[in-house]
């Protein structure tokens, strides 16, 4: 690949990357969210196009416009997110695009065979190729993956977190798989966040940031402590509202103690007082969305008690959580779904949560409802055409004021934001910075999980990351730096940098 | 953009359907025998009441993103029980009118029931729960007949102040006493918002639940006043009378600028897509066409209509996926 850039609006994903992988080797990438790696992969695997730049496979200049392409060349990519068809079977699942058989008949029993060959090569001899997808628990699903992945006949094998749900020996299993294909002649590109898988398995590395390609190195050329680094340093850096020099120790406002749901949230305990902003860190998926729903009451059979100001809390759904007594409010991370209405009018997105406080008896008194809405989009400063236009025709950044909006109407004591500025320009997440402050400083108490580690360090008061579903550290005042937040994260301990060193 | 014009592009659905009756109706006026008289309006108010009272009420379980398959059934139902009910003294006639429209409401109620907490799809929850309602009817009125308040009746279909139609007047009663303080309400707007997105309205504390209960509900009440009126127009009751309701109410819906997917539109565009649909067969009977021949011109018309009404919901969608 040379030259690969790629932008979405005004972000840069990917800025003139030139990047190879060789046949047999397998070869990590290495990045913060957003570095780029998921970029990467997409293009290379045909799901998105790049602005400029030109791909080559095995000399060849290639191009292409669907993942079907990419697919026939030999590109094969295993995601993080699980791609099976539910109420498909097994064996349907592994030959989805290109069944055994002829005329455009499925030969089913010769499906069949080679389904139950495929599964026993990744350790699975035990599944039944005609069992449904959603029966299986899901570190057999993604070892069904990794089985389809072989069924398209590879000859570069991409995975994209792609261990994240495995047992430890269902790793070792993947990991020998691996190897044979790497000694068949396969390029693998592996992608993951866990940096002793990467020292298990991995050849040569190469690390992402700010989509700039920073380095490609063996992998055993460098420290753990220099590749933190490398993953690290920034150039830009947000302009974020100062911090109060005193830490805020009134009675708090939010409790949580043993907070367990599912497999997803383990013992989960955190305290939160009015006025703070505290950040929840941690890679991906560790439980952070799952933290924020549970309080909300969007998760049913969450066990472990919450107390807001003190008293005992009973939260089963989002309209109890919005309730007076507990005041609890959400931004969602996908707006588009979850936080927004499209097709209704600003006016009607911005007053949806709060319209008990303007009531005329039965009846929404719509002088009173303009007026709040007026001042509202000031306050927000959103930039509308007019109130009544649906709220699909904003920007994004625009849209995600309004979800903002929508709950400062309800007067919320406790705000539990879900990545707000994903996908935002950056005049607007300054502002929404502003007005996150702002609000804690006329005593909220925020909930703050975002994927940017740099929006910790400048917005937080306090971090907590987590890790498989359990609070791994906090960070608190000066621990609050992004060396610590990135180590803690892929569960590295914080003194072997030091080690490193002296070493 | 000025207020008016930009009222008037929300509600492009609503606004088509009008123009498209004001020219039907044109025509229609021109061709009938009798031109613009006060008899012709009135029977052409009467003829088009019951739809109209039906598609609003089928309006409601569209707007949340659902269809009530029942509603032809309710209308049928209340019908066979006022033809009981509704007569005697003025006493017994206003009791009985009360107990029809109760009854509507609480199979629309039903309804929102099992498609609420049932979470049942709503077709087939109402395609059930219709055959249950027209077996009532039946067991109430197994073969048409019954009695329904003579003066009651004809007060209702015929003038007030001997110009207006009070059918008319009637469904302007509904609207303005019904509808607006619904639309206005918090659970009105929770019906918009769960058409809209389910996901967004529930995250941001709509009662979403409620919302639906009283969509249905409300439906079951419309129809219960759509089988009243029929009851007064024939003085009698008929338990099989709901059937073409139901699907000409949603052809009335569409027509009417409501999304099928919910969220947009509103009954005033029905009433009117209603009135369209009583008014083309008004129009192919004195335009001379063959007897047979009626239910394919009304096809074809109800297809270039339903057509030009759907543009509108195709073009809103392709924006939505165009901005992602």
């Amino acid at each position: 690949m040379a030259g690969i850039a790629k932008h979405y609006g005004g972000v840069h994903a990917l800025q003139d990357v030139d990047f190879a992988c060789r046949r047999h080797s397998i070869h990590a990438v290495l990045g913060e969210n957003g570095a780029g790696k998921s970029t990467l992969i997409k293009i290379a695997a045909g799901v998105v196009r790049p602005d400029s730049g030109a791909m080559r496979l095995a000399g060849e200049e290639v191009r292409f416009a669907t993942p079907p392409e990419a697919m026939r060349k030999g590109i094969v990519c295993v995601f993080q997110e699980l791609s099976l068809v539910p109420d498909l079977s097994v064996a349907d699942n592994i030959f989805i695009t290109q069944p055994p058989g002829k005329w455009g008949f499925i030969d089913r029993r010769r499906q069949r065979r080679r389904a139950e060959a495929l599964l026993a090569r990744v350790g699975c001899e035990d599944i039944d190729p005609l069992e449904r997808a959603r029966n299986l628990p899901l570190s057999r699903r993604q070892l069904v993956e990794l089985a389809t992945a072989l069924a398209r006949d590879p000859k570069v094998l991409i995975l994209d977190e792609a261990t994240s749900a495995l047992t430890a020996r269902d790793v070792d299993a993947v990991f020998r798989i691996l190897r044979e294909l790497r000694d068949e002649g396969l390029a693998i590109l592996y992608i993951s966040h866990r940096m002793t898988e990467i020292e298990a398995i991995a050849d040569t590395c190469s690390v992402f940031r700010n989509g700039r390609h920073i380095e490609t190195f063996p992998q055993a050329d460098r420290s753990r402590d220099e590749i933190v680094h490398m993953m690290i340093g920034r150039e830009i850096s947000q302009v974020y509202p100062p911090k109060p020099k005193e830490p805020t120790n009134g009675t708090p406002s939010l409790e949580i103690e043993n907070l367990t749901w599912q497999d997803r949230l383990r013992d989960i305990s955190l305290t939160a007082a009015p006025g703070e902003i505290v950040g929840l860190g941690g890679l991906d998926g560790q439980g952070q969305r799952e933290l924020l729903l549970a309080l909300f009451g969007a998760l049913r059979g969450v066990r472990g008690t919450v107390r807001i100001g003190g008293r005992r809390a009973r939260i089963a759904s989002p309209a109890q959580a919005k309730a007076p007594r507990n005041g609890i409010a959400m931004i969602p991370e996908d707006r588009k779904t979850e936080g927004l209405m499209l097709p209704m009018s600003v006016r009607e997105n911005l007053t949806i949560a709060g319209l008990s406080k303007m009531m005329r008896h039965v009846v929404i008194d719509g002088r009173r409802e303009g007026a709040r809405v007026d001042e509202l989009v000031e306050r927000l400063n959103i930039r509308i055409g007019n109130v009544r236009d649906a709220v699909a025709s904003l920007s994004g950044g625009n849209q995600q004021k309004v979800v903002i909006a929508k709950w400062l109407v309800t007067e919320a004591r406790i705000l539990l934001l879900m990545d707000p500025t994903r996908g935002i320009d950056v005049g607007t997440k300054q502002e929404l910075y502003g007005l996150m402050r702002q609000l804690a400083d006329e005593g909220a108490t925020i909930l703050f999980y975002t994927s940017d580690y740099d929006e910790l360090v400048g917005m937080c008061d306090r971090v907590f990351i987590l890790y498989q579903g359990a609070v791994q550290h906090v960070f608190a005042g000066d621990e609050i730096s992004e060396r610590n937040i990135v180590r803690a994260s892929l569960n590295l301990a914080l003194n072997e940098a030091q080690e490193d060193a002296a070493g | 953009m000025s207020g008016l014009l930009l009222h008037l592009r929300q509600n492009y659905g609503a606004v088509l359907a009008i123009t498209i009756f004001v020219i039907l109706f044109a025509v229609y006026l021109v061709l009938h025998p009798r031109g613009p008289t006060v008899y012709v309006m009135t029977t052409a108010g009467n003829t088009g009441a019951a739809l109209a009272f039906v598609a609003m009420g089928q309006t409601l379980p569209v707007l949340t993103g659902g269809l009530d398959l029942s509603i032809g059934s309710i209308l049928a139902l209340c019908n066979a029980l006022a033809s009981e009910v509704v007569n005697g003294s003025p006493e017994r006639v206003a009791l009985g009118v009360v107990l029809v429209l109760l009854t509507g409401l609480a199979c629309g109620l039903i309804n929102g029931i099992v498609v609420v907490y049932g979470r049942i799809q709503p077709i087939i929850a109402t395609l059930a729960s219709g055959a249950v309602y027209t077996g009532l009817a039946l067991l109430i009125r197994p073969i048409p007949g019954g009695e329904i308040d003579e003066a009651l009746s004809e007060a209702m279909t015929y003038e007030t102040f001997g110009v207006v139609p009070t059918s008319l007047l009637l469904i302007v009663a509904v609207v303005v006493l019904i509808w607006v303080p619904f639309k206005n309400s918090v659970l009105g707007r929770g019906v918009y918002a769960a058409g809209s997105s389910e996901v967004a309205a529930y995250m941001s504390g709509v009662q979403v639940d409620r919302s639906k209960l009283a969509a249905y509900a409300l439906a079951g009440l419309f129809a219960a006043i759509g089988g009243l009126f029929l009851g007064f127009q024939t003085f009698s009751g008929d338990a099989l009378i709901g059937v073409p309701y139901t699907l000409n109410s949603i052809a009335a819906v569409v027509i009417g600028g409501t999304s099928l997917y919910g969220g947009i539109g509103g009954v005033i565009g029905s009433i009117f897509g209603a009135y369209i649909l009583r008014t083309i067969n008004g129009v192919m009977f004195f335009a001379g066409a063959p007897p047979l021949a009626q239910p394919l011109f009304e096809g074809i018309i109800l297809l270039g209509a339903v057509a030009l009404a759907a543009m509108r919901v195709v073009r809103i969608r392709n924006r939505l996926e165009v901005m992602d």
